[in-house]
């Protein structure tokens, strides 16, 4: 039963980053380019996807965290871990060169597969190999000062 | 770089967020799971750590077919420009997989459910993939 729910979540999410316009590489390439504030060509778009997004999640969170435990679950698994490491810094600085050369994140890049191009085949089989070498890394124990392990991932 | 100018959308872009919040709001409610994109495909190989692949599975199977929806609901598919050839393909979607996973999460995971938990370790994440992608920009488009 619960798998139907997470198709249906999946499609919900999908379909928002198909309305909100984040699916579209240039859109999010047009957002990223701050300098183009002066010539007028700034498209400020994916500020108001981010705003909507929490604002939403932000208020549902508050009700739903209150509740005993999740409808198909036995608990909420919510990251607990809140110092900072090198990490925190390194992957979202990687992560981010990335998003800025092709304009794709993970979300939209699946997403993506769905219309058929080649390109986000592309993409998508590179991206999975990035992913897996980095938890790789992550896992091995001559790095566990300084990661930690896959299974406390907050996403 | 070639670039494609688009328009500001407001109302889609503010109504498509609410959506992806309302996606957040219930896969916490339904599996308790923190919807994390990164987090979830990369969950689908192994080794796995729960029994919990076919919800992901499904999942990302709902974010695949939502083109799809949209292009047989309304005849025509949902507009994507993508310029980037296939060598920047590779290395971008390389950097996007390995970093959002070092850092534990990407745009949905830190930036979308961890801000909204008031995250601090997401609202850094957040800010340096923000400046790292405006700084990839600026010297793509403007020192190339």
């Amino acid at each position: 039963m619960a798998i139907v729910f997470q198709f249906a979540i999946g499609l919900n999410f999908g379909l928002g980053l198909l309305l909100s316009g984040m699916s579209d590489p240039a859109k999010v390439l047009n957002f990223l380019d701050l300098a183009a504030i002066g010539s007028g060509n700034w498209d400020p778009s994916l500020g108001l996807v981010m705003a909507g997004a929490v604002a939403v999640t932000f208020a549902g969170f508050e009700f739903v965290l209150r509740q005993p435990r999740p409808l198909f679950g036995e608990k909420f698994h919510l990251p607990g871990k809140q110092e900072l490491d090198l990490r925190i810094i390194s992957g979202p600085i990687i992560f981010g060169v990335g998003w800025g050369l092709a304009g794709f994140c993970p979300g939209p890049a699946l997403t993506a597969l769905g219309f058929g191009s080649s390109a986000a085949f592309i993409f998508v089989a590179a991206m999975m190999a990035g992913m897996l070498l980095a938890r790789w890394l992550a896992n091995r124990p001559s790095l566990s000062r300084i990661a930690t392990s896959v299974d406390q991932f907050e996403t | 770089m070639m670039t494609t100018t688009t328009a500001f959308t407001p109302i889609a872009s503010l109504a498509g967020g609410a959506l992806i919040g309302l996606a957040a709001v219930m896969l916490m409610a339904f599996t308790g799971r923190i919807a994390g994109v990164s987090g979830i495909a990369v969950r689908l190989f192994p080794p796995y750590a729960d029994s919990e692949f076919a919800g992901r599975l499904a999942f990302v199977g709902g974010l695949i077919a939502a083109p799809i929806v949209v292009l047989v609901a309304t005849g025509r598919p949902p507009t994507q420009t993508i310029q980037a050839g296939t060598a920047m393909l590779v290395v971008a979607g390389f950097l996007v997989g390995f970093g959002s996973v070092w850092g534990n999460g990407c745009t949905s995971g830190h930036g979308v459910c961890g801000l909204s938990r008031l995250s601090v370790r997401s609202l850094v994440a957040t800010m340096t993939f923000m400046a790292a992608g405006a700084a990839t920009v600026f010297v793509a488009r403007h020192l190339g």
